[in-house]
Order: C-alpha cells, then sequence, then structure tokens
C-alpha cells in the first residue's frame, strides 16, 4: 500500500470507530458527563464546601481536572477494548486481516478511535465541569500534551486486554480490578501530601498519579510530582505498550491461528 | 503468465497437535473456476485459511498471482476476495458502510468505494437493503453481503467458502449465475461446497483433499468420465409388483410406480427400452436420480424473485 492507500485505510477506520462511538452516545458519551456531575455535586459541592482549600485551590477547582482526566482514561480504555474484543468476537477483524493492511495501521486504526472517544468525553465533562466552576488554564501546551498521551497510553492498553481477552469477562476484569482503583488512588480527589509518608512512597509507583498532576499543573499550575519525570514516564510507557501491543498483533496473538 | 495460485508442500499443524494439511501441492490457473472439495476436517477451509492470511502456515509455499505470501504479502492479499464460511461482518454495521470500510481497508477512496458498493449491491439484489443492519438481513442476503463485500476492491482471486451453505435452492441458482458471470469476465474463483452438484454445475477443474492430502485433482470432465455408473428413475404407467430383470440392467422398485435402474457408463440406453418394450413395461417419464428434488423445487417456483 502506498502512503495514499495507507491515509485511506486510516480514514476508513477511524470514520468506523468513531460512528460506533457515535451511534452509541447514550452509553459512550451521557454516562461520563453525568458521573462527573455527580461529583461535582457530592464531592464538589456538598463535601467539599468542608473541606479546606488545597494547595490554594477550592476543592471543587482541585478535583477538576482529575476529574476530567479519570473519564478521558475510562473511555479511551473502554472504548478500545470493547471494539477491539468485540471485532473478535464477531470474527469481523477479519475484515481487516485479510486486507493489505499493515498491522501498525489496524493498531493506529484502533488507538485513534480510543482518543477520538477519549477527546469527545474530555470535552464533554469540561463543558460540563464549567457549569460549577472557572477553569483556569495555567499551561494549555502541557494540559492537551497530557491529554493526548494519556489516552493514547490507555487506548493502547485497552488493545492489549483485547488482544489476550477471551471472554466478556476478561475485558471487565482490568478495568473494575486494576483501573479503577489506581484512578481513584492516583490523586483525583486528594494530594498525595496529605497521605502518610509511606503511602506518599507507594503512590510514586502509581503511574497515574503522574498523569493528573501532569494534567493539573497544566490547568492549575500545581502539581505533586516533577513534571519531567510525569512525562519521562508517560512517554515511556506509550513506548513500551506500543512496541508490545504491535508484537502482539505481529504474531497474530488471538487473531489468526 | 503467473497461475492465480500456486500451493507447494503446504502444512499446518495447529497448537493443539491436530494435523490439518500434509504438505499439499495445488496449482489454480488464471480463469478457471476451481472446485476444492472434500468431507468435514478435510483441510479445506485450513487450506484457505493460509492463502488468505487468517491461518499461519507450518511449511510450504503459497503464491497469489506470483506473490509470495512470505515475502509479498500485501500484494498478494490485495488480490485475494475472500467469502468466508462463517458471516464475519459487525452485524450492527448497515449494509453498505460493511462495504464501505472494507474497500477502504483496501485503500480504495470512499467515493469509488461507495459507487461499487452500490454496483455489486445492485447486482447482488440487496441496493434496497443497503441502509439496514445486517443483522436484519435473511441468511441469503447475508451470504450475498459476504459476496459483495468480497468483489468490492475487485479481486482477481474470489475464494468461496461453503458461499451457498443454507441458502434456499432459488437465491443458490441466481449466486451461481453470478458467479459465472463474473468468471467469464475473468475473475479466478476457488469454491468450496458441500453440494456436489453446485461444483459439478460450476467448476472446471477441481482437486478433492482428505485427511489433509490431496486424493484427486484433475478437470471435472474427466472425473466425471469416471463415474461408471448413475440410475434413471422411471415412472411407470401401469403398476408393477415386482422389479423386472432386465438383462445387463441392475433394477429396484421403491415403489409400484416406480422403477429405478442402474445404467453403467457402457450401457445402452436404447437397450434399456427394448428390453423394457419386450416386457410390455409402458415408461411415462424418466429422469436422472440425483438433484431430483432439487429440480422439481425449481421447475415449480420458477424464478419469482428475491428471499423475502
Amino acid at each position: 500500500m502506498n502512503g495514499r492507500e495507507q491515509l485511506i485505510a486510516i480514514k476508513a477506520i477511524l470514520w468506523k470507530e468513531v460512528l460506533r462511538f457515535s451511534r452509541l452516545w447514550v452509553q459512550t458519551i451521557l454516562p461520563p458527563m453525568i458521573s462527573t456531575a455527580l461529583y461535582f455535586v457530592i464531592f464538589g459541592r456538598l463535601i467539599g464546601s468542608q473541606i479546606h482549600d488545597l494547595n490554594g485551590f477550592h476543592y471543587m477547582d482541585y478535583i477538576v481536572p482529575g476529574l476530567i482526566l479519570m473519564a478521558v482514561i475510562t473511555n479511551s480504555y473502554g472504548n478500545v477494548v470493547a471494539s477491539f474484543y468485540s471485532s473478535k468476537f464477531q470474527r469481523h477483524i477479519e475484515e481487516m486481516l485479510v486486507s493489505p493492511l499493515p498491522n501498525y495501521l489496524i493498531m493506529i486504526g484502533f488507538v485513534g478511535g480510543g482518543l477520538a472517544r477519549g477527546i469527545a468525553v474530555g470535552g464533554a465533562v469540561t463543558l460540563v465541569s464549567l457549569f460549577f466552576t472557572v477553569i483556569p488554564l495555567h499551561n494549555l501546551f502541557i494540559a492537551i500534551s497530557v491529554l493526548l498521551l494519556t489516552s493514547t497510553l490507555f487506548s493502547l492498553a485497552g488493545l492489549i486486554n483485547a488482544i489476550y481477552a477471551t471472554s466478556f469477562d476478561d475485558i471487565t476484569v482490568i478495568p473494575t480490578f486494576v483501573l479503577t482503583p489506581l484512578t481513584y488512588l492516583g490523586g483525583v480527589f486528594y494530594t498525595v501530601t496529605m497521605l502518610p509518608p509511606f503511602w506518599q512512597h507507594i503512590s510514586m509507583a502509581n503511574p497515574i498519579l503522574y498523569m493528573v498532576n501532569a494534567f493539573r499543573y497544566g490547568l492549575l499550575g500545581v502539581s505533586d510530582v516533577n513534571l519531567n519525570v510525569a512525562f519521562i514516564a508517560i512517554i515511556a510507557f506509550n513506548v513500551v505498550f506500543f512496541w508490545y501491543a504491535l508484537n502482539l498483533l505481529n504474531r497474530g496473538y488471538g487473531v489468526r491461528t | 503468465m503467473p497461475t492465480a495460485l500456486s500451493i507447494q508442500n503446504l502444512s499446518k499443524v495447529y497448537q493443539n497437535g491436530v494435523i490439518a494439511l500434509q504438505g499439499i501441492d495445488l496449482t489454480v490457473e488464471q480463469g478457471d473456476f476451481f472446485a476444492l472439495l472434500g468431507p468435514n476436517g478435510a483441510g479445506k477451509s485450513t487450506t484457505i485459511g493460509i492463502i488468505s492470511s487468517l491461518v499461519n502456515k507450518s511449511a510450504g509455499k503459497v503464491a497469489v498471482f506470483g506473490h509470495d505470501l512470505d515475502h509479498d504479502l500485501a500484494a498478494a492479499k490485495a488480490s485475494i476476495g475472500l467469502v468466508p464460511q462463517e458471516y464475519n461482518f459487525n452485524q450492527f454495521e448497515p449494509v453498505i458502510e460493511i462495504l464501505a470500510s472494507q474497500a477502504g481497508y483496501y485503500g480504495i477512496p470512499r467515493p469509488l468505494a461507495l459507487e461499487r458498493a452500490e454496483l455489486y449491491l445492485n447486482q447482488l439484489g440487496l441496493w434496497d437493503k443497503r441502509l439496514e443492519h445486517a443483522r436484519n438481513l435473511s441468511g441469503g442476503m447475508k451470504r450475498r453481503l459476504m459476496i459483495a463485500r468480497a468483489l468490492v476492491h475487485e479481486p482477481r482471486l474470489l475464494i468461496l467458502d461453503e458461499p451457498t451453505a443454507g441458502v434456499d435452492i432459488e437465491i443458490r441458482h441466481s449466486m451461481w449465475n453470478f458467479l459465472r458471470e463474473i468468471n467469464e469476465a475473468g475473475t479466478t474463483i476457488i469454491l468450496t461446497t458441500h453440494y456436489l452438484e453446485e461444483a459439478e454445475q460450476l467448476c472446471r477443474n477441481i482437486a478433492i483433499i482428505n485427511n489433509g492430502r490431496i486424493v484427486e485433482n484433475t478437470s471435472m470432465r474427466e472425473l466425471l468420465s469416471r463415474m461408471d455408473t448413475h440410475t434413471l428413475v422411471l415412472d411407470l404407467l401401469h403398476p408393477l409388483a415386482q422389479a423386472p430383470a432386465l438383462p445387463g440392467f441392475s433394477t429396484s422398485l421403491p415403489d409400484e410406480h416406480t422403477l429405478e435402474v442402474v445404467v453403467s457408463g457402457h450401457s445402452s440406453i436404447t437397450q434399456l427400452f427394448m428390453a423394457l418394450a419386450l416386457q410390455n413395461i409402458e415408461i411415462g417419464s424418466l429422469r436422472n436420480k440425483t438433484n431430483r428434488l432439487e429440480e422439481l423445487f425449481i421447475r415449480l417456483i420458477g424464478n419469482k424473485g428475491e428471499d423475502a
């Protein structure tokens, strides 16, 4: 395939992926908007009004970046894991496998779909946030690059999960037992400085903590972690996950016999 | 001019130890309508899976129009259109989107993809269903959708793995006509089927695979010429109590109005009628026993349109 054909192929996969989650907007876009609104009402307004400022910000303002990024993480992951596994389950992944599409384009197409949903949900959740608070934009470049890198990373993670999955249970185990705890313990609702020293050290091993704080820096200008370390970690994870997912696809793991 | 398909010493051993192919060799010439037949589990689908890159081979060489699968996979894939045995499209997608996406994976721009989708959906009688979700189509329509999808990038080699399984006879015959047309237009076709009449009607050359080995590879005409007997079914005008003895023929009487006669390849039908006349047995009609019900069904329903 020449470059033009590859571009057409990527567009075809992206179009299909975006159409899929857009068609299912009641299941894909609306729920994170509602849950974020509830977080704002309960944690931000009702409980948050009883909590003192964190790093110089009202509690409501402090949790905004984490809530946006949490929605981006969950939806990027969820989009790719569901879409790829479903294409394996219904066997329409074979439509791509018999075509001249190289594996890296298949991967980019699915990850692009996860990224598109991550951005769409991130945008929708940001809009909801604006009903409750004003978001100061400290550094747009950092905010956007962290959001895109995080969305890409969790799209890749969702793809790896889907490649290994052999049942619908397999695509819910990781989000429920790994992703959700790591996200909630990733400093979305608190600053790690509130934790005892031991748990602060433990928290530093949580990659989501770096993403949340880097994104928070982009919006609010405050962070619990070193920004350089955060970027290096996020990019390194992206490279490793990209290589790993591509390796699985090249081996035909889970899709070719 | 390279052959459409060249397979050399192809083997496949699955991870569970099952030996699906034991070093098969096969050549399909350009423009051929080729039947790959065999019982269930013989290795037909594995062979097709390897050709279309859905199954990894254990050993051997496969080339499609001279493009080796090991060294020139993308070009080989671009030459192939696959109609698999099982439905493998997104059941929740509209028919036209299934075709447009598939064309996109081959680098065909969307406007051209939609143009071709219209062409093939029209030819296969599915244009009216283009906006329907695939799951709402009947079995026959789903089969035709997979044929349209396999053709949307205009492959030179079309591989059909039991394309008419579960399809009613009327639709099956309309699919046969369509396949004949695209073969005459230059597309090489490889067909696997359990309906032997289908292979007999459509294919010029044939390979029979059994236990992962090619046990026969010849022309259809040559194979059929080896058939040394066939059974004629005679409808009697007057009932008989027992099967008559006809010199040179084996007879049986399924019911008092029906006489079945096994005719060997070297026997004369004239001799048969003479023997019947000698015994004053009058015949109302005569037909070949094979595909008798199918022929009757086609005659009864005619060509009254598409399946519902």
